[in-house]
């Protein structure tokens, strides 16, 4: 039963290189106990076999509440986590086989964007710095005064006054320092960035001016990014195409438009419907079906569908049976077996 | 018939080594009873403050309330002493704060937190209260009652701890219940059940609330009324259909378009605030959306425009309202 079909299910996309494959990813953190011998009594099961693709100028959305494997998949993908199980293939080439020399360079490649810009940034290094440390660590730009021009450039291009190169982080406010965030990712001249809740934390107006940012770099640097999120207006505003995860797997994948306007997994509608939307004659008129329950703990997810404890549609085969994605219109996946 | 509650022109400041940060910088509006009211606006722009002069609960020394009066059923908090009003604190207004995990006492169990509040403010003995506390978790929705009252904060989940605090906040029948954040920090389908919830409740038990967020969407889908912040001041005031269809200040306007909306077609660029906002120690004689204002005229740098009436219970801040949300598109 643990391995579900979905393992081997791998949503194909039919147009553009594919750039990153992830085939039948797991991540299970061992609990441990004991104080001399430590072995594990169980294991947290962060993401629990899924798999998905990334072309090369594609931004895909990785959605669902807070501890369903979002980051984790993204710490996979940067090898931070080792995976317990499954491949990570970046242009072809699997990173769990390669010499730390080549993941270094496979990792200038591929850059992260955290949502915490505050933690994220040293407080007693000055932004300058911040933003020309990973060229100075890769040897990048060793030459001084070239790394400096190199921080005023980026800095304009995110869209900062090149003087805050002389500041500290507590100087700037939240979305500055998202800005600066997004500066030091693109110092390497990156082809792929993880956004992990990039945007999350930052204020309405401030966020709005990010996400343009995001979206205008994409568009200069032909950037391909993985957007992981749990804002769904964001996400698809942002997204060409969107990964619902709940409890460790992949529920449903499809196109922005295809997802948001015919959501067929009952979790995904469960959250569509939950979303507020900002005009009371649309929320007087909406129906709010609210979903039920919390999510269950990771270390002992539910048999069968892990959603069945909270689903509306759920039949009594859900309690046994683990839906495999299945692809129920073109490019459209769903793991349900009730959709 | 006077409202439940009158802010009037309150004014709280903090000093800081950079300057005086006027916090809440002469706020007035009214809460009816029963009524539900929202305060919106960014990180920074006073609705804490506000929250918290209510409550009288300002960090001292330096934080201080100045100026204006707190009116509750007629009564000015500001002149009560520490002891009247421990009376009212928690009685008759109650608050929900964004992080249960520190509003809560991490060393103490869920049933004797609760029964200490009940048997604080109520003449009720152990028995009572422990029946009490029962009842008020079955009524936000915690099913296996008796075994939650024995547990710690840190069993429970964000969404179970927020309907704790929401039980802790019932537990004297209070008139009002300021909530701050109640769900920021949480889940959108947890949201949605905590959300319905406080709703549910407050209408069936009558009691007012003041609900103070920045999620616009909240605000549409569960106030009456609302207010929206800048800096300290209120800069808009209206019914929460007059304030997303017909918005009459600069600022809220530009909210309602930094947002992507789930309703609305993909792909349009979104309209962001242009800047950041003031530093509140260091605001000047004019209106303190001017460095971001599409709309500035001379004016705006000499005047600070006041809160008047522009139509009909609807207002605005702004010396040049009429010129503003003619281009907010109403929803189809
Ligand atoms: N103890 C304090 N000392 C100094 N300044 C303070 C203190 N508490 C709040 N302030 C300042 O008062 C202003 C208003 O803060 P407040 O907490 O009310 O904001 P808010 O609108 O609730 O924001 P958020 O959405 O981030 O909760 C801010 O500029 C803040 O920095
Ligand atoms: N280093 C770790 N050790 C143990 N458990 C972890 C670790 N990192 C994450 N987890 C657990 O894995 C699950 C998924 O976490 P995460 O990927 O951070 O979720 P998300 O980003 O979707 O909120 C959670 O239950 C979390 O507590
Ligand atoms: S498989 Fe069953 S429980 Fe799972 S989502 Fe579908 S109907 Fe619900
Ligand atoms: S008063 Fe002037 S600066 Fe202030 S919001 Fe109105 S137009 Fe803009
Ligand atoms: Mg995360
Ligand atoms: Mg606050």
């Amino acid at each position: 039963m643990s391995v579900a079909e979905s393992d081997t299910n791998i949503p194909q996309q039919a147009l553009g290189d594919v750039l990153l494959q992830v085939k039948g990813l797991k991540k299970h953190f061992p609990i441990t106990d004991g104080i001399l011998v430590k072995r594990a009594v169980a294991h947290v099961k962060a993401v629990d076999g899924i798999s998905f693709e990334v072309r090369k100028g594609e931004t895909l959305g990785l959605v669902g509440e807070s501890g369903c494997g979002k980051s984790t998949t993204g710490r996979c993908i940067l090898q931070l986590d080792q995976p317990t199980e499954g491949e990570i293939i970046y242009d072809g080439v699997d990173l769990s086989t390669i010499s730390r020399a080549e993941l270094n360079r496979m990792r200038e490649r591929i850059q992260v964007i955290f949502q915490d810009p505050f933690s994220s940034l040293n407080p007693r290094m000055k932004i300058g710095d911040i933003i020309a440390e990973p060229m100075h660590v890769h040897g990048i730009e060793p030459d001084a005064a070239k790394r400096r021009a190199r921080v005023s450039e980026l800095l304009t291009v995110c869209g900062l006054n090149p003087r805050f190169a002389d500041r500290y982080p507590h100087e700037m406010s939240g979305g500055q320092r998202q800005r600066v965030g997004i500066a030091r990712a693109l110092s390497m001249r990156p082809e792929f960035i993880i956004c992990d809740e990039a945007v999350s934390a930052l204020d309405v107006s401030i966020q709005a001016q990010v996400i343009n940012l995001l979206e205008d770099l994409r568009e200069q640097f032909n950037l391909t990014y993985l957007f992981i999120a749990h804002d769904l207006s964001v996400v698809r505003h942002l997204c060409h195409r969107v990964a619902v995860m709940y409890l460790g797997k992949i529920v449903e994948l499809a196109e922005s438009d295809e997802l948001f306007d015919n959501p067929m997994h009952p979790y995904t509608q469960a959250l569509l419907s939950a979303v507020p939307v900002p005009d009371p004659d649309v929320e007087a008129a909406r129906e709010h079906q609210v979903v039920k329950g919390e999510i269950p703990s990771p270390i002992n997810p539910p048999p069968g569908c892990v959603f069945h404890t909270r689903c509306p549609k759920a039949v009594a085969s859900c309690q046994t049976d683990v839906p495999s994605l299945r692809e129920l219109r073109p490019g459209h996946w769903v793991a349900c077996t009730e959709a | 018939m006077t409202a439940l509650l009158q802010i009037q022109d309150l004014k709280t400041q903090f000093s800081t080594s950079s300057g005086t940060v006027k916090a809440v910088d002469g706020v007035t509006y009214d809460v009816e009873e029963g009524e539900t009211v929202a305060v919106v606006g960014e990180s920074g722009c006073g609705k804490s403050v506000t929250a918290l002069s209510i409550m009288r609960l300002v960090a001292e020394p330096a934080g201080k309330i100045v100026g204006g009066k707190i009116l509750f059923q007629d009564i000015n908090l500001l002149d009560l002493d520490i002891e009247e009003m421990r009376n009212i604190r928690g009685k008759d207004i109650a608050m929900v704060f964004q992080e249960p995990m520190t509003s809560l006492n991490p060393v103490l169990t869920i049933g004797m937190q609760l029964m200490e509040t009940l048997q604080q403010h109520l003449d009720v003995d152990e028995t009572a209260a422990q029946a009490r506390a029962v009842e008020l978790l079955g009524l936000v929705g915690i099913s296996d009652a008796e075994r939650r009252l024995a547990q710690y904060p840190h069993n429970l989940s964000g969404g179970m701890r927020q309907r704790v605090m929401i039980a802790m906040a019932l537990s004297c029948e209070p008139k009002l219940i300021i909530a701050d954040e109640p769900t920021t920090a949480l889940d959108v389908t947890i949201q949605a059940q905590i959300l319905e919830l406080m709703k549910d409740l407050t209408r069936r038990l009558g009691v007012a609330l003041i609900i103070i967020t920045h999620n616009l969407g909240v605000v549409a889908r569960y106030a009456n009324r609302v207010n929206v912040m800048y800096a300290g001041k209120i800069i808009e005031r209206g019914n929460a259909r007059e304030i997303y269809h017909n918005p009459k200040h600069p600022y809220t306007l530009g909210l309602l378009r930094s947002v992507p909306r789930l309703d609305q077609p993909r792909g349009e660029r979104l309209v962001p605030i242009v800047g950041h906002p003031p530093d509140l120690t260091r605001l000047d004689g004019g209106c303190a959306f001017r460095p971001r204002c599409t709309f500035a005229v001379d004016r705006c740098a000499r005047e600070i425009p006041p809160l008047v009436d522009v139509d009909g219970g609807h207002l605005s801040a702004c010396w040049e309202h009429e010129n503003v949300g003619l281009n907010v598109r109403k929803a189809s």
